[in-house]
């Protein structure tokens, strides 16, 4: 719940005031939750709305610069890894450098390394609020796409671009993590 | 054949279709094209695998919120809760 609060708000301390606001209309409003909803949905709902007017509130001191980055466009893999277009023979293939290499993973584990946990979670808590909100509810809590759509209002084709951003983000942390252990 | 379909997409593309494909959200065309240009390109099916563990790994993340909550909100939390509660 903290990672997804974090999301919108922009300090650890102001997360966890929403978390804790939250819990409290939770219990005030248990008594008439009308289970029109699973009640994982209807605590995150109440999360995500308390999380945004905060949110919105703590905006409007920030500078606009600091909050419209351009973080939803642009290639997701350095484009230097891939052949340019007028190559002869692989057009915008990858280059034999920048192929990705095999990661040593166990995928059978039921447990991830402490290590590994702990670089992508920081990886996470490194994207930009939108995309974090996205995977931590998609990937983390295990949420389904209509499900985001519907907490975060946003379309599905929105989601997916924040999705795919924020996953390929974490995906290079691991690519950084298992090229040193390697070498 | 399947050869030439694979190649009807570029590495440099497919890199940006990849959720779209995880979810099925694409239409058949692109699918099918995807899914032949995997067959033949090592470098975009290690990249699929590695979005497919990063997502798994994603799904291994502690999530409860006891263990996101620092002693004190907890505290706080339970002083709370036990003032709610109708007696």
């Amino acid at each position: 719940m903290l990672r997804v609060a974090r999301g919108f708000v922009s300090t650890d301390a102001s997360a966890q005031e929403v978390v804790q606001d939250t819990w409290l209309v939770v219990i005030r409003g248990l008594a008439g939750f009308e289970g029109r909803s699973s009640l994982r949905t209807w605590v995150f709902r109440i999360l995500v709305n308390i999380a945004k007017t905060r949110g919105v509130k703590e905006q409007q001191t920030i500078p606009l610069s600091a909050v419209a980055a351009d973080e939803d466009t642009g290639p997701t893999v350095d484009p230097s890894r891939f052949r340019d277009p007028g190559d002869p023979e692989w057009p915008r293939h990858w280059t034999p450098a920048g192929m990705p290499r095999r990661w040593d993973t166990d995928p059978e584990a039921e447990v991830i390394r402490s290590e590994i946990r702990d670089l992508v979670s920081a990886a996470v808590g490194a994207l930009p609020p939108r995309q974090r909100e996205v995977v931590v509810l998609r990937d983390v809590q295990g949420f389904d796409s209509g499900e985001v759509c519907e907490l975060l209002r946003m379309t599905a084709e929105n989601q997916r671009v924040l999705l795919h951003r924020g996953r390929a983000k974490v995906r290079a942390a691991l690519e950084v993590y298992y090229a040193r252990e390697i070498a | 054949m399947s050869g030439e379909r694979g190649w009807e997409i570029d590495c440099i593309d497919l890199v940006e279709l990849v959720t779209g494909y995880l979810e099925g959200a694409l239409d058949e065309e692109r699918r099918i094209t995807i899914e032949a240009h995997l067959q033949l390109c090592d470098g975009c099916q290690t990249y699929v695998e590695q979005i497919r563990e990063t997502v798994r790994v994603l799904g291994h993340l502690p999530l409860h919120a006891a263990q996101d909550l620092p002693d004190e909100v907890r505290r706080q939390l339970l002083a709370a809760f036990r003032a709610e509660r109708p007696r």
